[in-house]
């Protein structure tokens, strides 16, 4: 079983890499470009039988993960998949 | 005053710290590797600046989780003085000891010049003695100090005097320079509920020699070791 996590900055939190990046797509002539928002993206691996209890047991353990390490929720939010 | 030093593989600044330590108390501090789960007995915990396996992840997201770090969080809410700067800093908000995140410098790069560190509360024993209003000159060396938490909780920290030390100008310096990270309101350090947990950005240790352009950093530490016995 695989989790896929998304880790974003919340909203009204400054991204000044994602500013950084929406500067550049538009020196390159791309246009319509209103906000770019850079977050992480982390693939899990879940050992075979830690999935007992099926893909909700696995999301409830990997959102501990996000809560204890993977995400700081003082800025920022995250969203996990279960591929089962 | 006894210190304790605590390092983690990427901690850098550890020797600075123990000579300002030893410059202003006369004793040479306790170093501690993380693998250490024991602390000794001190009266101030310094957790130091650097990279903290290797900023991974967040910066200071890895050391905050280390098994020495439940010790110096014990420490602090039995009320033993805990002072990070720079990633100790980064280590002790990622840890919860203290509230808020430091974000990339809004300028996007890693900045590292003297600034004036204005004494915003100066009734702690981290002040050293210095009322509040003085501008201190001491270098900032990082690419995360951008110092946020949310509305309600920049209003709490204002309210209960918690903020440490604001950014300020040094002499000459303009007002569109002084922040060199983009923290709002200016924040340059601050304390725990208790008063005895401060995190700061600014490098009170590089700034006890002369030659090292200030010694105000100095005052701080001996006003501490004054404070703390």
């Amino acid at each position: 079983m695989k989790a896929k996590v998304h880790v974003t900055l919340k909203p009204g939190v400054l991204d000044p890499q994602g500013k950084a990046i929406a500067h550049a797509l538009e020196a390159l002539g791309f246009d319509g470009v209103a906000d770019v928002r850079q977050g992480k993206y982390i693939e899990i691996d879940l050992k075979d039988g830690s999935g007992d209890g099926g893909a909700g047991a696995a999301e409830a353990r990997v959102s501990e993960m996000c809560e204890k390490l993977l995400a700081n929720t003082v800025i920022e939010n995250y969203r996990v998949e279960i591929d089962s | 005053m006894k210190s304790a030093i605590v390092v983690f593989p990427g901690t850098n600044r550890e020797r600075d710290m123990a000579e300002a330590l030893e410059l202003a108390s006369g004793r040479p501090p306790a170093m501690v590797w993380h693998r250490d789960t024991g602390l000794p007995e001190a009266d101030l915990i310094v957790v130091p600046g650097g990279f903290s396996y290797g900023d991974y992840l967040r910066a200071g997201a890895m050391a905050a989780h280390s098994p020495v770090l439940r010790s110096v969080a014990a420490a602090a809410r039995r009320g033993v003085a805990v002072l990070g700067v720079c990633n100790g800093f980064q280590i002790l908000v990622e840890a919860g000891l203290l509230p808020g995140a430091l974000l990339r410098n809004a300028s996007l790069k890693f900045v590292c010049r003297d600034i004036g560190v204005r004494v915003a509360n100066g009734r702690t024993a981290f002040a050293g003695g210095c009322d509040a209003g003085r501008v201190l000159r001491m270098p900032v060396a990082h690419h995360d100090g951008n110092y946020f938490a949310d509305a309600e909780t920049l209003d709490r920290l204002e309210g209960e005097d918690r903020i440490a030390f604001r950014y300020a100008p040094l002499a000459g310096e303009g007002p569109d320079r002084f922040n060199p990270n983009g923290s709002v309101r200016d924040i340059a350090g601050i304390y725990n509920e208790g008063g005895n947990v401060l995190g700061m950005m600014p490098h009170p240790e590089n700034a006890v020699r002369p030659d090292q352009g200030s010694t105000d950093g100095l005052g701080l530490f001996a006003g501490l070791a004054a404070a703390l016995g």
